[in-house]
């Protein structure tokens, strides 16, 4: 399963969809740090996520790490329950940068 | 009534005689699984993705090997020069002293450099492993590998098995070398040769052969104390006090199970 | 409010049928058959020799029963292939009595290691999911001790952290509170529910203490002498009738009651 990019309004969106786990969070990995690297502005859409493990949780840590020491945008737009469920679990629904949509977030950067 | 309490004991002890041979045959068996299975773990652990550890096996060659480094390297010195004392004395009775060279040559390469290194290995390490499996053992950390998916052969034992057949033709060598250099010394003193003819005279006695006779003994030794040690470690049972047991009868097994093997070994290759 | 909470889903996650085992002589489990479900907290009550921790040994795939079979997640166990179980075993999560911590590596490297094993992500992946769960279990700060300096309760928090690092589907827990004082053993308690309710976990606990039983379960079941007396909920297992029942519920404020038989027995009976 690859993870799709797209850019709107000048942000590079990678959507993550149904199952993220130990079989396809390292691509989630590498695509969201990939993304990073070339981007200032990277959200991930998780509206369609029906369940994610640890280890997909870990690599978003990850990104926001990434972004926290390079000064860069990183943010997660449209949480699913689920996901919400095991961030929340974790107390990293005080940590992230959560949008419920990416007008959302726009309208809070202006 | 005497006649029966005879018959009580004797029998007793009878069934005490088949029982500890049954339990030395299961002992046999079990050691054999032991190595088979480690074997198998060794080739096809990729395959089940239980690769065995390259790190783990450096560590246990550093155990095993490197740290034994210093009491064998003095032991091997040791038993050299009693060699060439030994020798000297008896030989001089014959007037062949000068023939003590070519006998330390011979025995050290083909008997005592891989003996001693044997009982030195099975004093440290036979006794190191079999206590901590044994500890893993009561502490249900066996239990614990087991249930996360590692298969406990495979994560303690291979390692030490290659490591083991590493490490002790080094030693071996490293014993062999050790020994002759001690009882150079010597051989030296008395016989009023200097060091370099000296060597050349015990090379001139060697053949390769001798020195693939220790070797070959040497990774039969270090397989036999990888397996003793373990399964004895494995079987631990009964707390601190059955700890020091499984650890005590590990090294006494393994040198007993040394000495057996170099015997028979002895006895073919010697014809 | 029902008798069992909403996230109980009905599906069966374990199912045990007609498990018999025996020590040579001795039988240890005799018939024993229950069912676990998704989400559920399933108490296994018994004293010591109740054949308890046989039965945990069954569960777990270390010890097979004679006689019997043991479903976990619709699968018999027994006829699993090596292969298989490695990948089952990523969905069982156990903390064992003692903690069984392995005393050679960190706190940290103890939660690393199942991942290390079965899995091939990234070291840095690796160190944040164990961070993550040593955070749950309130042992963050401590990652870099090693398991001889810990406490009871400490060990038993990151036994607990190991056994949930690969986010199983079922938690096995061993006498969660022995040995633990009584307000650490209230706290494990407590952090048992909320990684169940945070997860969704199914979870199993073998304990002698009624206590801990009755804070956590959403069902009970009794072992008595290899035998299971009862299974039911936390409320039926108070109003049982059942003699035995009631000697075990009592023997936590009263004295022990003694079964006639059961003590002439063991009084003149068996060797030494």
């Amino acid at each position: 399963m690859t993870f799709p990019i797209e850019n709107k309004q000048g942000f590079s969106i990678v959507s993550l969809k149904g199952e993220v786990d130990l079989n396809n969070s390292p691509e989630a990995r590498k695509v969201i740090l990939n993304c990073l690297k070339k981007d200032k502005h990277v959200m991930v859409e998780m509206s369609a996520v029906d369940y994610i493990d640890s280890s997909g949780v870990a690599s978003l840590v990850e990104g926001f790490q990434y972004a926290r020491s390079n000064d860069l945008d990183f943010g997660l737009i449209g949480v699913s329950d689920a996901a919400m469920n095991v961030l929340r679990l974790a107390r990293l629904d005080q940590v992230f940068h959560i949008y419920a949509s990416l007008e959302d977030c726009v309208n809070r950067a202006s | 009534m005497p006649a029966s309490l005879h018959q009580s004991q004797f029998r007793r002890f009878a069934e005490n005689i088949g029982s500890r041979f049954a339990g030395g045959v299961e002992a046999f068996g079990y050691g054999s699984v032991l190595l088979v299975e480690s074997v198998f773990w060794i080739f096809a652990g990729c395959w089940f993705q239980q690769c065995v550890r390259v790190r783990s096996v450096v560590e246990e060659m550093m155990n095993i090997g490197v740290r034994a480094v210093p009491v064998l390297a003095i032991l091997a010195l040791a038993n050299g020069a009693m060699m060439a004392m030994q020798g000297i004395a008896t030989l001089r009775d014959f007037g062949a002293e000068s023939q003590v060279i070519a006998g330390i040559a011979l025995s050290v390469t083909r008997e005592f450099g891989v003996l001693i290194t044997g009982i030195v290995v099975a004093g440290r390490s036979g006794s190191a492993i079999a206590a901590r499996i044994g500890t893993m053992q009561m502490a249900q950390e066996i239990d614990a590998l087991r249930v996360i998916g590692v298969a406990p052969v495979r994560y303690l034992v291979s390692p030490i098995l290659i490591a083991m057949l590493v490490m002790m033709p080094l030693l071996t060598i490293l014993a062999n070398a050790m020994a002759i250099v001690g009882g150079g010394i010597f051989v030296i003193a008395d016989l009023q040769v200097n060091f370099s003819v000296y060597l050349e005279r015990v090379f001139a006695a060697l053949t390769p052969g001798d020195l693939v006779q220790g070797l070959v003994k040497s990774l039969v030794f270090g397989v036999l104390i990888t397996l003793v040690a373990s399964s004895n470690g494995f079987s631990a049972t009964g707390g601190a006090e059955g700890l020091g047991r499984a650890t005590t009868r590990s090294v006494v097994l393994c040198i007993g199970a040394i000495v057996i093997a170099d015997m028979i070994f002895t006895f073919f290759l010697s014809r | 409010m029902s008798a069992l909470p909403k996230h109980i889903n009905r599906s069966a996650v374990m199912e045990v049928e007609n498990v018999s085992t025996s020590y040579g002589e001795r039988r240890i489990l005799e018939d024993v058959s229950l069912s676990v479900s998704e989400g559920e907290i399933m108490v296994i009550m018994g004293g010591s020799g109740s054949g308890k921790s046989t039965l945990l040994r069954c569960l777990l795939g270390l010890h097979h029963p004679d006689t019997g079979t043991i479903r976990l997640f619709g699968r018999d166990i027994a006829e699993l292939s090596g292969r298989e179980w490695h990948k089952l075993r990523t969905k069982i999560g156990v903390s064992f009595q003692g903690g069984a911590l392995f005393n050679s590596m960190s706190v940290g490297d103890n939660v690393c290691m199942p991942l290390r094993e079965h899995t091939r992500l990234d070291e840095r992946t690796i160190r944040i999911i164990s961070r993550m769960k040593l955070e749950l279990v309130d042992m963050a700060a401590f990652a870099h001790l090693m398991p001889a300096q810990l406490s009871g309760g400490m060990t038993k928090r990151t036994a607990l952290a190991r056994a949930i690092v690969m986010d199983p589907n079922i938690l096995f827990f061993d006498e969660p509170s022995a040995g633990l004082d009584p307000i650490v053993a209230a706290d494990l308690d407590k952090l048992i529910l909320q990684i169940r309710d945070a997860m969704g976990v199914t979870i199993v606990v073998v304990t002698h203490e009624l206590q801990s039983a009755f804070a956590i379960a959403d069902r009970i079941t009794i072992l008595d002498h290899g035998h299971i007396l009862m299974t039911g909920t936390i409320d039926e297992v108070r109003s049982s009738d059942n003699q035995r029942i009631r000697n075990l519920l009592q023997r936590s404020s009263e004295q022990e009651v003694i079964d006639a038989d059961e003590y002439l027995r063991r009084l003149t009976e068996g060797e030494d």
